[in-house]
Formats: C-alpha cells, sequence, structure tokens
C-alpha cells in the first residue's frame, strides 16, 4: 500500500510539473508570435511538440511484460486513471463536434450531453468494481468466463472489433482534418502522420504507455478547451467563468432571435432560397433533359465570356462551373438534392436555440421528445459498453479504487461536458450580434479566410450587401475552431486549440486500437487458437495484429467515408445491444447461462443491425419503414430490451450454469480475495 | 450455512438496496427532464429556462453525485461486512 502511495505521489508531482512546463511552453509561443512568428510555424511547432512529448511518454514506458502490456500492471491510482479514461471517452466528435452539433440544434443536442455522461452512473454501479475483481485481460475473457467457451466470446470479439474499428476510423479521419487545416499538409497524408502519432505510444508500451500518454493528453486537451471560452466570456459578460454565466447570454440570445427572425430582409432571404429549391426540384423531375440543357447553358456563357473579352477571374469561374456540373444523370440527382434539401433549410428560420421540441404540431413534437430520450438511452447504455473503456477499469489496484475512479472519470469528463453549450451559445451570440446584418464588404478577415477550406460560406442572395443570416453558413465542425477567431484571439490559441483536437483524437484511436489488436491476439489467438503460445509470441502477435488495425484503419479514414458520424452512432448501438445486457445479467443475475447470453447478444445485435438496414438510407431504407419515428442512429432502443428478454427466456428453457460459474458469479461480487475462483 | 456466507449475503443484498435506489435516482433524472422539458422550459432558474438546464448542467451534476455517493457508501459496506480487498 505504502509503494502504491508513494508511487500516486510520484506520479502528480510529474505532472503538476508537466502541465506547469506546458503552460510555459504556450505562453513563450504567445511572446514569440508577438515578435513576428507566423501562424504556418506556430501550428507546426505545436503539432510537432506534442507528439514529441506523446512519442517519449510512449518510448519511457515501453514494456514486454504482459500485465504491463495489457492492463499497465494494475498500479494506475483512481484519479490518473480517472483523467486518462477521459482522454480515452473524450474523441475527437466530443472536442471538435459537440459545440458545434449544439450550436445548430440547441436543446435536441443536448441529448448528447446527457448521454455521453450518465452512462457512467452504469458503468459506476453495475459494472466497473466487478469487471476489476474479476481481474482478467479483455471484455471477451468476462464473456468467455462467465458464460462458458468460446461462443459467447467469439460474438464478443465480433462485437467489440466491428464497434471499435468504425470508432477509430473517425478518430483517425479527425487527425487528417485537423492536421490538413492547420499545418497546411494534404489530408491523406495528415492522416499518416496521425497513424505515427498514435503508434509510438501503444505500439511500444501497450497499455502503460497508453495509460500515461492519456494522462497527459489530457491536461491539454482541457486547457485547450476552456481557454477559448473562458477569454469570450470575459469579453461578453465580464464574468471568465461560461460554465456559470451563459444562462443569462441565453436570454439575451432568445431576445435577439425574435429580433432577426421577424426581420424583413431575412423573410424575403427565405423566399428567395425557397424559389431556389422549387427550381432545383423541377430540375430534378425534368432528368435527364435538364442535365443536358444545363451544359449547354454553361458552354454558352464560357463561350460568350471568351468572345466578350471578360476578365480571366470570371472565364475561369465559368470553366470551373462548367467542368464541375455532374456527369450522369444519376450524380446530378443526388447533388441537386443536396443543394434543394440545402435551400429548403435555409428557407425557414433556425428553431429557437432553447426552446424544446420546436416541432410544428403535437405530433412532430411527440416524435422529437421520443428521439430525445432514445438517443441520451442509447448513448447512455453505449458508453456503459463499449469496451475500450470498460477495459480501463481493469488498470486499477483494486476494487475500491475502480469504483472511486469511475468518479474522477466522471469529474474530469464534466469539465467539458459542462463547458460545450457554453460555447454553442456564446458563438451564436457573437454571430447573432455581430456578425449577421454587418456589410459583407468589411466582414472580419477570418471570414475570408476559412471561406477558401469551404466550411464558412457566405452567399448575398438578395444582392443588398448586407449579411442576412440565412446568407451565412458555418460548417458544423468548424464552430470551435472558429471561437478564437471570432474572439480575435491571437493564433496561439487557434494552435492551440488544434493542439487540443489532435490530443483528443489520438488518444481515443489509441485506446480503440488496443482494444481491437487485443481482442485479436488475445481472445482469438491466444484463448482459442494456441493456449500454449509462450508470452514472447503473445507479444509478438499482438504488435503486429495492432500495425495491421492501424494501416487499415488509415487507409480506410483516408477515403474521407462521408457517413463519419453516422458510424459514431452506429458504433453505440451495436456496443450496447451486443455487450450491456450479457455482461450485466451476468453479474447480477446467476440464473443467466451460456445460451442465454449467446442468443441474447445475437439477437439485440440483430434488431439493431436490421433496424438500421430498414431505416437508413444508406442501405437503401427509408424512415417510412420506422417504428415510433426513432431516427436509426438510436437503433440500439430496440436491441437492448430485446437482448434482455431474449437472455432471460433463454436461460429460463435451459440448464442452469455449472457450479464453477456461480461461484465466479460469487467471487465477482464481492470486493475481497475469497469465492472460490481460481 | 456459515457465519461467513451470512455475512457475504448481508453485503449483497445491501450492494443490491444501494444499486437499485441509485438506479431509479438515475432513470429519473436521465429520462424525466427531457420528457417534460417544454413543461419545465416555462420556468427560470438562475437565468436558464429550466429543461435547458436540466439537460445542460443539472444531470451531469446529479450524475457526478450518484457515482460519489456510491463509491463511499460501498466503501462504508466494506467495512461493515469487513470485505475489503488487501492489497
Amino acid at each position: 500500500m505504502s509503494s502504491l502511495a508513494a508511487f500516486s505521489r510520484r506520479l502528480r508531482r510529474y505532472y503538476l510539473l508537466y502541465s506547469l512546463g506546458f503552460v510555459a511552453f504556450v505562453s513563450l509561443l504567445a511572446v514569440a508570435e508577438r515578435f513576428g512568428l507566423t501562424p504556418h510555424w506556430i501550428g507546426q511547432i505545436f503539432l510537432f511538440a506534442t507528439i514529441a512529448i506523446y512519442a517519449s511518454i510512449g518510448v519511457m514506458s515501453r514494456t514486454s511484460d504482459v500485465s504491463e502490456y495489457y492492463v499497465a500492471g494494475r498500479r494506475v491510482p483512481a484519479m490518473f486513471n480517472g483523467m486518462a479514461t477521459a482522454a480515452d471517452w473524450m474523441s475527437a466528435a466530443s472536442f471538435i463536434g459537440l459545440a458545434g452539433t449544439l450550436y445548430y440544434s440547441g436543446f435536441e443536442g443536448l441529448a448528447f450531453v446527457v448521454g455521453w455522461t450518465g452512462g457512467y452512473v452504469l458503468v459506476a454501479i453495475l459494472l466497473a468494481p466487478y469487471l476489476r475483481k474479476f481481474g482478467q485481460f479483455t471484455i471477451p475473457d468476462f464473456l468467455g468466463a462467465r458464460y462458458e467457451g468460446h461462443f459467447a466470446r467469439v460474438v464478443g470479439v465480433f462485437a467489440g472489433v466491428l464497434a471499435s474499428f468504425v470508432y477509430v476510423v473517425a478518430q483517425i479521419y479527425g487527425v487528417g482534418l485537423i492536421t490538413s487545416r492547420f499545418i497546411g499538409i494534404e489530408f491523406e497524408i495528415g492522416v499518416f502522420v496521425g497513424l505515427a502519432g498514435v503508434l509510438v505510444c501503444s505500439f511500444l508500451g501497450g497499455m502503460k504507455a497508453v495509460t500515461w500518454t492519456q494522462v497527459a493528453q489530457y491536461v491539454i486537451l482541457i486547457v485547450a478547451y476552456l481557454v477559448p471560452v473562458t477569454i469570450l466570456s470575459y469579453k461578453v459578460t465580464g464574468v471568465p467563468v461560461p460554465q456559470a454565466v451563459y444562462g443569462r447570454v441565453l436570454q439575451d440570445l432568445g431576445v435577439k432571435e425574435l429580433e432577426l427572425f421577424s426581420e424583413p430582409r431575412e423573410n424575403a432571404v427565405h423566399a428567395q432560397y425557397r424559389a431556389r429549391a422549387e427550381e432545383y426540384a423541377r430540375k430534378i423531375v425534368d432528368l435527364p433533359e435538364s442535365l443536358a440543357a444545363e451544359r449547354v447553358v454553361q458552354i454558352q456563357r464560357v463561350n460568350e465570356l471568351r468572345t466578350s473579352g471578360a476578365s480571366a477571374r470570371e472565364i475561369a469561374a465559368a470553366e470551373r462551373a462548367l467542368r464541375d456540373l455532374p456527369r450522369t444523370p444519376d450524380e446530378a440527382r443526388l447533388k441537386w438534392e443536396r443543394v434543394r434539401q440545402e435551400s429548403l433549410a435555409r428557407s425557414v428560420n433556425p428553431a429557437a436555440h432553447a426552446e424544446a421540441f420546436p416541432g410544428a404540431d403535437a405530433q412532430s413534437k411527440a416524435s422529437e421528445r421520443n428521439n430525445f430520450i432514445a438517443l441520451s438511452f442509447v448513448l447512455m447504455v453505449g458508453t456503459a459498453a463499449l469496451p475500450h473503456i470498460l477495459t480501463r477499469y481493469y488498470t486499477t489496484p483494486t476494487v475500491r479504487e475502480a469504483r472511486h475512479s469511475v468518479f474522477w472519470s466522471l469529474f474530469f469528463i464534466s469539465l467539458l461536458y459542462l463547458t460545450a453549450p457554453a460555447y454553442a451559445v456564446f458563438a451564436k451570440w457573437e454571430v447573432y450580434s455581430n456578425l449577421v446584418g454587418s456589410s459583407i464588404a468589411t466582414l472580419p478577415h477570418w471570414v475570408a479566410s476559412w471561406a477558401r477550406t469551404g466550411l464558412v460560406r457566405v452567399e448575398d442572395i438578395n444582392g443588398d450587401g448586407i449579411l442576412q443570416l440565412a446568407e451565412l453558413s458555418i460548417n458544423s465542425d468548424a464552430i470551435l475552431l472558429l471561437v478564437p477567431e471570432i474572439a480575435g484571439l491571437p493564433y496561439v490559441v487557434s494552435g492551440l486549440v488544434a493542439a487540443g483536437g489532435l490530443a483528443a483524437a489520438l488518444s481515443t484511436a489509441d485506446g480503440l486500437l488496443l482494444t481491437i489488436s487485443h481482442a485479436l491476439s488475445h481472445d482469438l489467438y491466444y484463448q482459442m487458437v494456441n493456449p500454449n503460445a509462450s508470452t514472447q509470441r503473445r507479444l509478438v502477435i499482438t504488435k503486429s495484429q495492432l500495425l495491421v488495425v492501424a494501416v487499415v484503419a488509415a487507409w480506410v479514414a483516408s477515403m474521407r467515408p462521408d457517413s463519419i458520424l453516422f458510424m459514431v452512432g452506429l458504433a453505440f448501438s451495436i456496443a450496447a445491444s451486443a455487450f450491456f445486457p450479457a455482461l450485466v445479467l451476468g453479474i447480477f443475475w446467476k440464473r443467466a447461462n451460456k445460451w442465454g447470453a449467446v442468443a441474447g447478444m445475437v439477437a439485440g445485435l440483430g434488431v439493431t443491425l436490421f433496424y438500421i438496414a430498414r431505416t437508413h438510407t444508406f442501405f437503401g431504407g427509408s424512415m417510412e419503414a420506422a417504428w415510433f419515428d426513432i431516427n436509426p442512429i438510436s437503433c440500439g432502443v430496440f436491441g437492448v430490451p430485446v437482448g434482455f428478454i431474449v437472455i432471460a427466456v433463454v436461460s429460463l428453457l435451459t440448464p442452469p450454469p455449472s457450479a464453477e460459474v456461480q461461484a465466479l458469479v460469487d467471487f465477482v461480487r464481492l470486493p475481497d480475495g475469497e469465492g472460490g475462483y481460481r | 450455512m456459515s457465519d461467513i456466507d451470512t455475512r457475504r449475503q448481508a453485503y449483497w443484498r445491501a450492494t443490491l438496496r444501494l444499486t437499485s435506489a441509485l438506479l431509479l435516482l438515475w432513470a429519473a433524472v436521465s429520462f424525466l427532464p427531457g420528457w417534460f422539458a417544454g413543461e419545465l422550459n416555462t420556468v427560470e432558474f438562475l437565468g436558464w429556462p429550466l429543461g435547458f438546464y436540466m439537460a445542460a448542467q443539472g444531470a451531469l451534476l446529479v450524475f457526478l453525485a450518484i457515482v460519489w455517493i456510491y463509491a463511499h457508501c460501498m466503501d462504508r459496506l466494506d467495512r461493515r461486512f469487513g470485505v475489503r480487498d488487501n492489497h
């Protein structure tokens, strides 16, 4: 005990020094910027300095001990495991995407805030302490031991790899996005730079290295998240605690919204967008003739410009428009449908930020409410079933530390989730009150520089030279990255935010890659194919799996799958419906047996995937086939109860589990050593 | 049945009581404010509409409290029933 306490004290000293060093480093860069360091260099220094930190922690923590490689030697103190879990948990989607989601969907987006935090209650009181007591290496380990045999283990490996893989692709995609935007390298190269950053920590030191790197990454990501909005809050309200004061700004925003939404010019712009939507609807109906006609018009226009001696810029623009014309009627249908939808969305006022369920009639209100509840439910249960999170609680020294560690995890996570809604409100307030209504010729210069990336678009559709709300579109992923510039902060803050986003994406990718490679090497290879493999050989297999999975994930990410957010949502539903019922009943219901568990996991997963295929356009389904109007992202809401019911029914119809398994259940329920298992 | 076994059973029953009570609280905080968000939003709380506040901050703070209470109550149970893990 005393050696652990000394270890914990030493860690605290190291990380305190590290945090102070990081703050000093950022201040130094801020001073250097004053003396003329260019944004390009600041971006590069941030990228390479932080990756160098992660790499050196990775090298220092290299190990060839199996327990250290899989579960960090089970000596991670509660608070540090909490920080590592928080970094593991908060992905590129939380860090970059959440503020933007909340900006656009207001109250509705809060389902993510409730869902991504409430799941930790389930982790804390239903799973973490018991899994720690069980004390093996992976989640399929538990399924295999509790449900006697390889069948449950294989289903667990399959679902775990599926959920983690779609998730890791999203992270590497996020890394590519950040590096390409801030360092100015190509997206595909950025993806592989990110991959190198991930591998330097996980490859040499496994869980041990990843844990200590994640703690370092948490410090960077939380500082990067809090700094810009704190300064913005100070500028707007005079109080540098955004979480406490944004309620007042929300009230002001409500007044501003009413004012803007009844502006005659806004309404005129809406009418113009509606007309455009109708025009595209007509063009889609008239395909393929309309495409041919469009091409003729564009060719004529280019020729006219050429003969009339127009400026080179005009000609180039016309030529680009001609080149970008869809090649086939099918392509045109997709592209024009997108334009039609977008124009239609711009032809009405957005919902008021704080309004819950803004639907027009009672029926659509009820459907919005059901979806809000369903989404929070799926995200919570999914959180409590994602293997890369659950395995983190294998790494604490004791059951008691595991319980406290969940508290620390939720505490460190809440710092970000309590702030995200404030981000959205402050950013919206700045845009609504300072940007909208100003002259387009004198917009701040960040608008032009972001317009070049296509993430911010301004279109003066009514030609009055003044920016109306509907004429401005900001990509939802750009909101967070824009806040430092909206607040007029020096570039070093933007660099800091980019470094934070990178830390969030890398730390999550690390945890996920380890989970996947452990499932393949430990559960499939060691437990099932070759139980006699030497320690040496097991680690070699794990490391080579890690490389293969990482490269495949980077390759998939470099193809830029555009349904990435949907895939992340899918990961939660998959994990929730496959794992949660089997894990919880495995601990709380002795009678649950192997047949029940396997049937329940397969049925839960099956219902979830079936519902997705039925309702999501990606798989050729449609929302008309939906049950209770539930969106495909929340498909797990059907899979989870089905899983519970099937496990219960099938278990009761088949013989009870063996005495040995019942002893195992008794063993995990009590924190102290006795209980009869191993 | 030995004395140790009865004590273990009592420990598990106490754990189950605590778990179900906290689970009930969790479910109430997670789903009720969402269900009644429209109605709650007509009430103002520290500047926020209450429905918005509950989803943005209130629920989170209760979650934190639940996990904290669980960890500390379980410590007490461990001591009372003498089942602390010894490392």
